[in-house]
């Protein structure tokens, strides 16, 4: 008798923490889709619908002219292709290079190595905003050690071109960088020595040991800094605003939205400048930038979870 | 020629040959795009620098760039200690709040998976220039107040919470701390989600087999979260901590302050003494935070 009592308590126990997480997931999941939602309200609105009170979320005058305006105001086609072009490149160079300097620090120690590791651990403490205006200025006049000025006769401008990102990834010092370095140490920190050692004694070099034995087996960790590497990019306004000036690339499009924006409706007909008509086409900018993100997440979204959680990060 | 030869014979050898080879990408990165940039701005913080025709004339003015910074430029102080702040009440409320979600999100419920899809979103969306576009967002700022009214957005209003706890007799700092975190979820909602998935990572590292002993011997899950899954994941608390604080420099309004001072008024001098007062700063406070926090931590070993 008790002990059925006990269990319908218990079992009354967890429908309740049921309910209570349910409510918690739910709510909070709200939180995050509000924007998204909210946005994706205003984008499918036609402009008479903004002033109108009894539209909240469902449009009275269901329309697609807001993203046409805002696909041929973003040149969203190529756009998207840049910013592919540019978010892939770099992903593949970055996890390349950091992968070599993570393999290198995990296990390949030299004399000085451990320092060389504080210096990863700094890049990754430093503000990118403290470095930035050498680096600017750096690429402005880009010399190599006055390498190029003597081939050429003069410095390169690299800003306004990939170059910077190109050779910023190249040589693993890229947008967070330093935090990939630290995840592919930490990852080949976890694989067993003696696996090494077995190939060692089979006959395999350094090199080959790394590209068939350690690289096949450090799938997740690939797998994670990829995404990372690749969604930061993609975001990053910090800096391809820097770097492009008048490239076409998400963030640069996206930040100038605003400004093309009010030009093409002043250049336009008696549409007059109206903040929140702009504030509209703002937001579906936004949606269509992030689409394509939304997109791959779905697919990838599986690998994210899994590959964070065997990439060793916590080990 | 064996002697010679490029590659070291010894298995160690050729492993500190071929660790040299794979750091030097890196190494050269470092130096050049790391290093001379952190030691020219250090340099530019303590000169004067008129661009003309031939190029800078940079000199040494010693701390003047730091004394103008701090005192006689109107917004910097306000800025960084803004921002400071910001950055020192939201890293407990992130670190807070991931953890209680990665508790949530590891147990077994319908729709986990989906679930857990629309945690890790944050950690695409909310970053850089859509983040900076939101916030500017008319339509959706007018929509707020619209369905504020409407009574839509009421039920996250946190007033009545605060009556209620302001009544039984909980310190105001703490009521108004609290309350403030409601008001801001969704920023510190879209800020956890990188925190989230290291914490979730951590907590399936713990071994079943502490829960069911600790099961057998009568522990509740409260205990067990207590006693078992907190221990285990407190190294975890520092990393998500300085994560959290890595993470709050590109919406640091600090960054914005130093790139108008330095590209629109040129005054590169002013702008690196800017940022490397930032970057104390922010050492400062990563410094005292981890001190504190790695002497509370549990290690296994």
């Amino acid at each position: 008798m008790l002990m059925t009592r006990l269990l319908s308590f218990e079992n009354w126990k967890r429908w309740l923490w049921s309910i209570v997480r349910f409510v918690l997931i739910a709510g909070l999941s709200f939180v995050i889709l509000y924007p998204i939602l909210q946005k994706i309200a205003t984008a499918i609105k036609h402009k008479s619908d903004l002033y109108s009170p009894i539209v909240v979320w469902i449009p009275e005058n269901f329309t697609l002219e807001n993203f046409k305006n805002a696909i041929s105001i973003m040149d969203y086609w190529e756009t998207l292709l840049n910013t592919f072009l540019l978010s892939s490149t770099t992903t593949i160079l970055t996890t390349a290079s950091c992968a070599l300097a993570g393999y290198a620090f995990a296990r390949l120690s030299f004399k000085g190595s451990k320092l060389l590791f504080a210096g990863v651990i700094l890049t990754i403490l430093v503000p990118p905003t403290t470095i930035l205006i050498p680096i600017y200025m750096n690429l402005k006049d880009f010399t190599l050690m006055g390498i190029i000025p003597l081939l050429t006769g003069d410095s390169v401008n690299l800003l306004n071109s990939y170059w910077p990102f190109i050779l910023t990834s190249i040589t693993a010092n890229s947008l967070k960088a330093g935090l990939y370095i630290f995840i592919f140490r930490q990852f080949f920190r976890g694989i067993p020595k003696v696996i090494e050692e077995a190939a060692y004694i089979d006959g395999a070099g350094v090199g080959k040991t790394f590209l068939r034995i350690m690289l096949p087996n450090a799938i997740p960790a690939i797998v994670t800094v990829m995404l990372f590497s690749f969604v930061w990019q993609w975001n990053d306004s910090f800096y391809t605003t820097t770097y492009l000036t008048s490239s076409n690339v998400m963030a640069t499009q996206l930040s100038s939205l605003p400004h093309n924006l009010s030009i093409q409706l002043e250049g336009g007909v008696a549409t007059n400048k109206d903040p929140f008509y702009m504030s509209m086409v703002q937001d579906t900018g936004i949606l269509l930038a992030i689409l394509p993100l939304i997109i791959i997440y779905l697919f990838v979204q599986r690998y994210f979870v899994e590959s964070i959680e065997r990439s060793g990060i916590v080990g | 020629m064996p002697k010679f030869s490029l590659t070291p014979k010894s298995y160690e050898g050729q492993k500190a040959f071929w660790g040299v080879i794979f750091v030097l990408p890196w190494l050269l990165g470092f130096v050049f795009f790391f290093l001379i940039p952190l030691l020219t701005s250090l340099k530019f913080s303590f000169s004067s620098i008129q661009a003309s025709s031939e190029g800078m004339k940079i000199t040494f003015i010693g701390f003047k760039n730091y004394v103008e910074a701090l005192t006689v430029n109107t917004n910097f102080n306000r800025t960084l200690v803004e921002s400071i702040i910001n950055m020192i009440v939201n890293i407990p409320l992130i670190v807070i709040f991931s953890l209680f979600l990665a508790v949530l999100l590891n147990q077994r419920f319908f729709g986990r998976t989906f679930a857990r899809g629309i945690f890790f979103l944050p950690v695409i969306l909310a970053s850089g220039v859509i983040l900076n576009l939101e916030s500017t967002s008319l339509v959706q700022a007018v929509n707020e107040q619209n369905a504020n009214s409407g009574g839509l957005v009421n039920a996250f209003g946190s007033f009545e919470l605060e009556r209620i706890m302001i009544r039984s007799g909980v310190n105001e700092t703490i009521v108004a701390y609290l309350t403030g975190a409601v008001d801001r979820i969704y920023q510190i909602v879209s800020q956890s989600g990188v925190q989230i998935l290291i914490f979730l990572a951590g907590i399936q590292t713990v071994s079943p087999q502490l829960y069911e002993a600790a099961k057998m011997e009568g522990a509740t899950g409260y205990e067990a979260f207590w006693k078992i899954t907190f221990p285990l994941v407190s190294p975890l608390i520092l990393v998500n901590m300085i994560y959290t604080i890595i993470d709050s420099f590109s919406r640091s309004p600090i960054t914005e302050l130093v790139m108008t001072t330095g590209f629109d008024n040129s005054d590169f001098g002013l702008s690196s003494a800017m940022a490397w007062l930032y970057f104390i700063a922010i050492m400062l406070v990563l410094v005292i935070s981890t001190y504190f926090v790695s002497r509370k931590v549990f290690y296994q070993e």
